[in-house]
């Protein structure tokens, strides 16, 4: 069944208009990639699915199993388990990084109606996490993402929707900054994560990252629209070809 | 992790203040206005001694001469301190008495404030959890100081200023001025004149005293002003902790709160300092109403190797003009100055302290947290000097400034003197907005607007926060969270 639905969105930033008609079904259990040069609109649309403010959405809809995600405030998407692993993930200076991701999760749990997680539970599933993701339990101590590498600050994108376990998932550009070694962690934090109750979608420039993550449909994003879907083979063939021609399409 | 747990659930549970209620007790008042006849009553009222009404009455000679300040960067129209009462106290026996003597409303006040006056309340706490002696002062007077036996026992003297008048006169004597003079300023001289309780404490020789004190400042009367004094002397080797607590109802007038705070430190002494000031900052939306609180507070380590600390959290109050400073004479002797100050809706604040390094060897360190949301204007201003005989001394500043919001203004002073080769100082400032980058990552990760602005301020303030004793950190990081409510979005 699908899972995101997202149908003739139309959406502006400032006075420039960025998505143009995107549609785009992601059935639960699927992992879909989103390819596309740089100014497609491939972060604009990870921020209109998490509602983030200034991205004005002039037309169309987004639903997460039949309900209407545009409606709702950012926090309340992620109350409904909608999770994105920013490109450029934040710092957050005096808030270590447990104490962080510990309010969130509880913030997200009194949402649902859920109890809190008590501590013993939060720490013993931190550490394991922490060890799967080859995360020192100590970094975890330190004001979240001050003066981490751009490397650790992925790692911690993947620690924190680990910890949270969001129903669906959103990449952006999760690969870039990432070393070989680093690349393979962070895939295998994803991977584990993959299920037949989410739905992942995986922005990316390069086909590289799938190669770790395989995806099971890859769509081609220019000038604010999906121009063209095909299965992982559609991917190496963009790495072999570049967009041009898709972007000829598209304009 | 607990703490700002708290602070979360405090934004959701808590009104934006909440002691804004007033106690209805038949109160006594001196009549309103100021002339020597009210200086002689208030004195009166006290059963002082021919010594104190003679300095107090010179002090109002002295106050009469004086100008009121006007350089602090805060915009207030002109005081009528003849429009205002100078003694307001609750009907009742004067003196101290025994808890069950105490007016019902007025224990009925301290427990809506979360004060406990009660030994044994205290007392039937977790075990270890640590445990606090009180002087609760409601308007002009003290109407309870708990402990006092136990704190007897050691050799500590935890009491009303009024009754150390009485009672110790040569320590008030020899120490009463001796830090902050009748003249040093105007307010701190109509102080001088009309103070009319606080607290006294005494540490003797070597003594680790074996709880907090605390003082617990409520202002109920209407058009009254509040001017406590509050003297503590630590001597050679000895250790205290206090804390002092403020709130007052919400009420439309301006009321003036002009407190003097003295510290003395013999050799090898420490006090910590610490404040929680909660006065109502008047209304959010027209800005009338609120405190202004001019407050002179100075600690003299006067011998050497004596040690103080100044933490402030400042949350309330229309107008705040404060400096909580140290005088650094003894030779090796330090100064510390941790500072929170939050201004939101109309709040005006100018606040930071003085460093004034007399000795040699002597160690200052002051950081500064200023937040300011609303159309709240929030200035640190600071003075770091070094005299000729003060080689070898060092100050660290730091000072950053958070700004929420467009029509709010952060201003930083910092005045530097050093009148030798041989000082360090060093100075540090940052100013950042909070920024929509930030409360984004928050909310995605599920955080509403309030409780992410909460956490993102009480990260900023964090290495202040840690300064504090646990329990009043607790208190003070809801406090914050309450005063910016709605300052986002």
């Amino acid at each position: 069944m699908t899972m995101l639905s997202i149908t003739n969105l139309h959406a502006t930033v400032g006075d420039k208009q960025i998505l143009n008609g995107l549609t785009l079904d992601v059935p639960a259990g699927e992992v879909h990639a989103i390819m596309g040069p740089n100014g497609a609109g491939k972060s604009t649309l990870s921020y209109v699915l998490t509602g983030r403010s200034g991205y004005e959405v002039t037309g169309g809809s987004a639903t997460l199993n039949g309900e209407d995600l545009l409606a709702l405030a950012p926090d309340e998407r992620a109350a409904k388990g909608v999770f994105l692993s920013f490109q450029y993930p934040l710092e957050i200076p005096g808030v270590p990084a447990l104490t962080f991701i510990r309010t969130a999760l509880n913030a997200q749990r009194k949402a649902r109606g859920e109890a809190e997680i008590t501590a013993p539970e939060f720490l013993k599933k931190a550490r394991a996490t922490a060890a799967a993701l080859k995360i020192d339990f100590e970094m975890l101590k330190r004001a979240l993402n001050v003066g981490f590498s751009g490397g650790e600050k992925k790692r911690m994108e993947i620690f924190q929707m680990a910890m949270l376990e969001p129903r669906f998932l959103i990449l952006d550009e999760t690969d870039s900054g990432l070393d070989i070694d680093a690349l393979k962690i962070v895939s295998n934090g994803v991977n584990a994560l993959r299920s037949p109750e989410r739905g992942m979608l995986v922005i990316t420039h390069y086909q590289r990252l799938l190669d770790y993550i395989k995806p099971d449909r890859v769509h081609v994003l220019s000038a604010g629209r999906i121009v063209a879907s095909g299965g992982p083979e559609l991917a190496l063939e963009l790495e072999a070809e570049g967009y041009d021609k898709y972007v000829q399409v598209a304009a | 992790m607990a703490a700002v747990k708290e602070t979360v659930a405090a934004v959701a549970e808590l009104e934006k203040y909440q002691h804004g209620f007033v106690t209805d007790i038949a109160q006594d008042f001196a009549p309103k206005g100021l002339n020597a006849d009210i200086v002689r009553f208030i004195s009166a009222k006290k059963d002082e001694p021919e010594w104190m009404l003679a300095w107090r009455l010179e002090a109002f000679e002295r106050w009469l001469a004086l100008e009121e300040p006007d350089w602090a960067k805060v915009n207030y129209p002109k005081i009528d301190y003849q429009d205002s009462y100078y003694y307001a106290a609750p009907s009742q026996k004067a003196g101290p008495m025994s808890l069950d003597e105490v007016d019902p409303d007025i224990l009925e006040t301290y427990k809506k404030l979360g004060i406990p006056l009660r030994e044994q309340e205290v007392l039937a706490g977790v075990q270890g959890a640590p445990r606090y002696a009180v002087d609760a002062v409601f308007d002009s007077v003290s109407v309870v100081t708990t402990f006092k036996k136990e704190l007897a026992a050691v050799g500590v003297i935890f009491c009303p200023i009024s009754e150390a008048i009485r009672e110790h006169p040569e320590l008030v004597k020899k120490y009463l001025g001796s830090v902050v003079p009748v003249s040093d300023n105007y307010f701190a001289c109509l102080n001088s004149a009309v103070f009319s309780d606080g607290s006294f404490v005494y540490i003797p020789p070597g003594v680790r005293c074996p709880m907090e004190l605390s003082t617990y400042f409520r202002i109920n009367a209407k058009d009254s002003g509040q001017f406590e004094r509050t003297l503590i002397i630590a001597d050679k080797g000895s250790y205290c902790s206090y804390l002092e607590g403020c709130t007052a109802p919400m009420r439309d007038e301006n009321q003036l709160h002009a407190a003097v705070v003295e510290l003395v430190i013999l050799e090898d002494a420490e006090i910590k300092y610490s404040t929680v000031q909660n006065w109502y900052p008047g209304d959010p939306e027209t800005g009338k109403g609120g405190i202004y609180n001019f407050v002179t507070k100075r600690a003299d380590c006067r011998e050497d190797r004596a040690k103080v600390s100044w933490t402030q959290v400042e949350t309330g109050s229309a107008i705040t003009w404060k400096y909580p400073s140290c005088i650094l004479r003894g030779e090796g002797s330090s100064g510390e100055f941790y500072s929170i100050a939050v201004t939101n809706g109309h709040q005006q604040a100018d606040t930071g302290t003085k460093m004034i390094h007399l000795g040699a060897n002597t160690k200052s360190r002051i950081i500064s947290k200023g937040i300011s949301a609303g159309k709240s204007s929030n200035t640190y201003r600071g003075l770091v000097s070094a005299h000729p005989k003060a080689v070898g001394s060092r100050n660290f500043t730091q000072c950053d400034s958070l700004l929420i919001g467009k029509d709010c203004a952060a201003h930083t002073v910092p005045y530097i003197e050093a009148r030798n080769g041989l000082s360090v100082f060093e100075h540090e400032a940052t100013t950042t907005r909070l920024s929509d980058d930030q409360l984004f990552y928050c909310q995605q990760r599920g955080l509403d607007t309030e409780s992410a602005v909460a956490l993102l301020v009480n990260g900023f303030v964090r290495d202040v926060l840690q300064t504090l004793p646990m329990e009043f950190a607790v208190e003070a990081q809801k406090l914050v969270a309450i005063s910016l409510e709605g300052s986002v979005g």
